[in-house]
């Protein structure tokens, strides 16, 4: 599996989490919450798929965690455009990036063979 | 003057009772000795290629250790497969002595494998090499009756070939029963000279598998063995395939159907199989409870 393939994967696992994390942080959404968590999930597989090509590219923890940050934060922003909820979606949304950033580097991918 | 030191008359000795192949093969040396014969290391002048030859150590073409010989030729001829050694050629030598031609097979043998540091996971990886050889053997008629570390050869890029196949049980009714094998690695029924079939061998397997594992060995492994050496051969996995599925399952940290795990074990079975999710997944909890903590959202 590639970096950039299980970066997604990851962001969209994590993605499940982040939605759901909504019925704590707003109670009050529980009627919604089967869509928060799909869009979160998908905002988590975007954010995966570019977190995950940057670090592929880069190799670098710095870069990536930083981008992963940026990325998160960027998404969830754009979801909370005409939302009451900023900070409660922006946050988690940064942490899914961070994490996701950090294992993409340092996932290795599977061992490739010479010729 | 200089004196021949007694080694190098006894390597003149050895060199001298090297049996005389035709022009084709060229004896080079001596890669080991058997219960029936040597194995010499020859070169195939026709193919220009080392190759092994095994020599019976009597003259008589017609016993009953040269008909051994051949018939071991003839089932590995027949099993053609990775981990079995091919035959290239077979005949009598002009004392008399009968021989085959096979690959060169250069490598470690199991038991010298055991010795080095070699880590669990690659032990296990080289068993199912031998398990896959061993169950097409099987899916041919063909019981090994000899399986055993000694009879195996590692090579260097992971091969595995089952080597000696000289007692081998071709067929249910070819061979009276007889004992036949090594001690410790023979079942009841075969110690016994009874009739035997593949579950024989599942028996070897399963003492060869114990020798494999860790000293201190998961339940799940020591079960996998334990059952494949059961005394009743009912009691035993039935064919080998069945021994490698659960050798399999045990590799990809699934249960096992040798053993019936605790609620804990599992719990740690799971956690160890997805441990990377998990923890990614304890990271986001985590750092979500903080949020929520310290910032209220």
């Amino acid at each position: 599996m590639k970096k950039p393939v299980f970066a997604m994967l990851l962001g969209g696992f994590l993605g499940i989490f982040d939605g759901l994390s909504a019925l704590i942080s707003a109670p009050q959404e529980l009627p919604n919450i089967v869509g928060i968590v799909i869009g979160s999930t998908f905002k988590g597989v975007i954010a995966g798929a570019i977190i995950g090509l940057v670090a592929q590219k880069t190799q670098s923890m710095a870069i990536t965690l930083a981008v992963g940050v940026t990325v998160g934060a960027f998404l969830a922003y754009l979801v909370t455009i005409g939302s009451p909820y900023l900070w409660e979606i922006v946050l988690p949304g940064s942490v899914v990036g961070l994490i996701v950033g950090f294992a993409s580097v340092k996932y290795r991918g599977p061992a490739t063979s010479r010729a | 003057m200089n004196w021949i030191s007694d080694r190098a008359i006894d390597r003149l000795r050895d060199a001298a009772a090297w049996p005389e192949l035709d022009d084709r093969y060229t004896i080079t040396g001596v890669a080991g000795h058997g219960g029936m014969g040597t194995v010499y290391v020859a070169r195939d002048q026709v193919l220009d290629r080392e190759v092994a030859v095994k020599v019976l150590d009597v003259t008589d073409h017609q016993g009953s250790r040269a008909a051994r010989l051949t018939r071991e030729a003839h089932i590995l001829a027949r099993l053609d497969h990775p981990g079995i050694v091919p035959v290239h050629d077979a005949g009598v030598l002009p004392d008399g002595r009968a021989f085959y031609v096979m690959k060169l097979v250069r490598g470690r043998r199991l038991d010298d494998v055991l010795v080095g540091a070699a880590p669990q996971a690659v032990r296990l990886d080289l068993f199912a090499r031998v398990l896959d050889a061993v169950g097409f053997a099987h899916a041919h008629g063909v019981v090994h009756r000899d399986l055993k570390p000694e009879n195996i050869m590692a090579g260097a890029f992971g091969e595995v070939f089952v080597m000696d196949w000289g007692v081998a049980q071709d067929g249910a009714a070819d061979v009276e029963p007889a004992v036949v094998g090594t001690p410790g690695f023979m079942p009841p029924e075969q110690a016994g000279a009874r009739e035997v079939d593949a579950r024989a061998d599942v028996f070897a397997l399963g003492v060869v598998l114990a020798q494999l594992m860790d000293n201190e060995p998961s339940p799940a492994l020591a079960a996998i063995a334990a059952k494949a050496q059961h005394a009743d051969p009912a009691a035993r996995y039935q064919t080998v395939e069945q021994l490698a599925a659960d050798v399999a399952r045990f590799r990809n940290q699934d249960p096992v159907s040798a053993y019936r795990e605790s609620v804990l074990e599992r719990s740690l079975r799971i956690y160890r199989r997805y441990e990377l999710p998990i923890l990614l997944l304890v990271a986001y909890v985590v750092m979500r409870f903080v949020l929520l903590v310290a910032v209220g959202v």
